[in-house]
């Protein structure tokens, strides 16, 4: 009792002192930027610096607002956009599922393990994730090049003949993807499933289920949470994703955060970039919103 | 009877583990390779740490990645124990839903999004506030602060999460004030998620290249950067070498922090029991 009116008391001037600090940080270099995002996809190309148009102009007394909706209805409207939203989000889609099917069960392994190695096994998995990103990318360019080792290797044993094309096909892109996003799939699905309690499974084992009917009836639906969370934790960033088809793809990967790159950096066209991006945001919001909700649900167990 | 579900389990983490660890062993092989190919053992060789020690370029952006790095870990964290303690002790305060979703969000946002939005940003803060005149090394700070902050708060909300509060509250009814239990008795409780969060934004800044790409500036270039046009033009054993360097002081730091932290949480969970 005391303890509650003691912290009401004191709290208040130290509270907004520290609600202000990350809030504002937040509020100011998180959403704000989004407001000019989609400011800029409202205006048009210009030569200038920025290279766009502006959006108010004061002529003569006359306030003029230009807002343009040419750069929505022009990548609407070009296949090559529309095609590299759906093949972005179909090879997110599948490299999900992937990393899933690998990392369920290799969670599982160390959630079943001994208590004690259970650290030792997940820093093994968790390891590769903090070396770099982009080395770890560079590190299959050598392995599939057709002068490269897997090829050398398989012609060295006498499999095959001449080299596999395999750099710059959409297979290097989904071997980099689940290389790289593998252990974004491992840590919450093991976070759950450490948490399961054995006493369930042994019940079921009594009341005679099989190993599949534990799996499906009480492993699976139980880590739901896990699946989620991790399933979101790569689709999401690998929809817009840009080193991994930049440096393992080819002609036939078109991906939205390439052609966005390009736009921006090759065609320096802002404002078309700016209209990607937020469509980018529009389909993904459901999917962050979905992830957001279970991530405070396991937040709050 | 469970045995059987075990060892597939378990023939698929070693197989994961093998997935994962190949392709750096075969880098790590090949930067000591005296050949420039891949397919080629010429004999070891150490010339191509030498090239990269004398590549000036490399050199000078691994120091200023170096720089942003620890100010962005430095800078995150601080903000990222003040996010934590709202998330978990303040319950409810109007903007609640906003700010966690604003925490979680950089999380999952791709890169290329929050890169060109924080490049926006700074371009109209620029033209009408004067502020930030050209951008570089400061704005890559800013921008790399704020995706650290999201990955810093998940870390350091599940220890706090998981502190027994009655500690916290047994200091206050003792008549500490706030602060001084939070300096403390919070702060040494919650430090080994602290240190993780702190390395961990400080590895995710030195590995950014699509965020500092659109927000840097001439001058600014980082290592991923560098690294990044050097690779697009293909395999060089000087990227090897360097990839070697980073995985060996990566792992050194990794298992060192480890055996750190778990000494530090038993001595936390010592003391508390013996008090």
């Amino acid at each position: 009792m005391s303890t509650y009116t003691t912290i009401k008391r004191l709290l208040p001037k130290g509270r907004c002192l520290i609600l202000s600090g990350p809030f504002l940080w937040l509020l100011v270099f998180f959403l704000m930027p989004f407001i000019f995002v989609a400011k800029i996809s409202v205006a048009e190309a210009e030569l200038s610096i920025p290279p766009y148009t502006a959006m108010f102009d004061w002529i003569d007394g006359v306030l003029g607002i230009r807002v343009s909706i040419n750069n929505f209805l022009w990548v609407l409207d070009d296949p090559l956009y529309v095609q590299a939203y759906l093949n972005s989000i179909k090879m997110a889609f599948f490299s999900t599922l992937f990393c899933l099917l690998l990392g369920y069960p290799m969670a599982y392994a160390i959630a079943k393990a001994p208590k004690e190695q259970q650290t030792v096994w997940l820093l093994l998995v968790l390891l590769p994730s903090w070396t770099s990103f982009l080395i770890r990318v560079y590190a299959w360019v050598g392995l599939l090049k057709n002068n490269g080792l897997i090829n050398g290797l398989l012609m060295w044993l006498g499999i095959i003949d001449d080299p596999i094309q395999m750099i710059n096909t959409n297979f290097a892109v989904y071997v980099g993807i689940v290389y790289s996003y593998l252990p974004f799939m491992v840590l919450p699905l093991y976070a759950n499933l450490v948490k399961h309690d054995n006493a369930l499974l042994e019940a079921a084992a009594d009341l005679g289920a099989g190993h599949f009917t534990r799996l499906f009836r009480i492993t699976l639906p139980l880590s739901i949470n896990g699946i989620v969370a991790g399933s979101m934790l790569v689709f999401i960033p690998v929809v817009g994703e840009y080193v991994i088809p930049e440096l393992l793809g080819g002609t036939e990967t078109i991906m939205i955060g390439k052609v966005l790159w390009q736009e921006f950096f090759n065609n320096r066209d802002w404002p078309v970039a700016s209209a990607l991006a937020l469509i980018m945001v529009f389909i993904l919001i459901i999917p962050i919103t979905l992830f957001h909700r279970f991530q405070n649900k396991e937040a709050n167990l | 009877m469970i045995g059987s579900k075990l060892s597939f389990s378990k023939f698929m983490f070693w197989f994961g583990i093998a997935f994962l660890y190949l392709p750096m062993a075969v880098l790590i092989f090949y930067s000591f390779n005296a050949s420039r190919l891949v397919t080629v053992w010429a004999g070891f060789s150490g010339k191509w740490y030498v090239e990269l020690f004398q590549d000036q370029q490399i050199m000078s952006a691994v120091g200023r990645s170096l720089q942003i790095a620890f100010y962005s870990a430095s800078s995150a964290v601080v903000l990222a124990v003040m996010a934590s303690i709202i998330m978990v002790r303040f319950k409810k305060f109007t903007g609640r839903t906003l700010f966690s979703g604003m925490v979680t969000a950089p999380l999952v946002m791709p890169d290329v999004i929050i890169g060109l939005s924080m490049l926006l940003l700074f371009v109209a803060m620029g033209q009408h506030l004067g502020w930030p005149e050209n951008r570089g090394m400061l704005t890559v700070w800013i921008a790399h602060t704020t995706f650290c902050l999201a990955y810093s708060t998940v870390v350091i909300t599940s220890r706090l999460t998981e502190m027994d509060k009655s500690l916290e509250e047994a200091a206050l009814d003792l008549g500490a004030s706030p602060f001084k239990a939070f300096m403390q008795i919070t702060l040494p409780i919650i430090s080994p998620a602290i240190i993780s969060a702190w390395l961990l934004s400080f590895t995710l800044s030195l590995d950014d290249v699509v965020i500092a790409s659109f927000v840097t500036g001439p001058g600014a270039t980082t290592l991923p950067i560098e690294v990044f046009s050097s690779v697009r033009l293909g395999v060089t054993p000087k990227i090897n070498a360097l990839a070697t360097l980073i995985i060996g002081v990566v792992s050194l730091v990794a298992i060192g922090s480890w055996f750190f932290t778990r000494k530090m949480n038993e001595r936390i969970s010592a003391q508390l029991n013996v008090d």
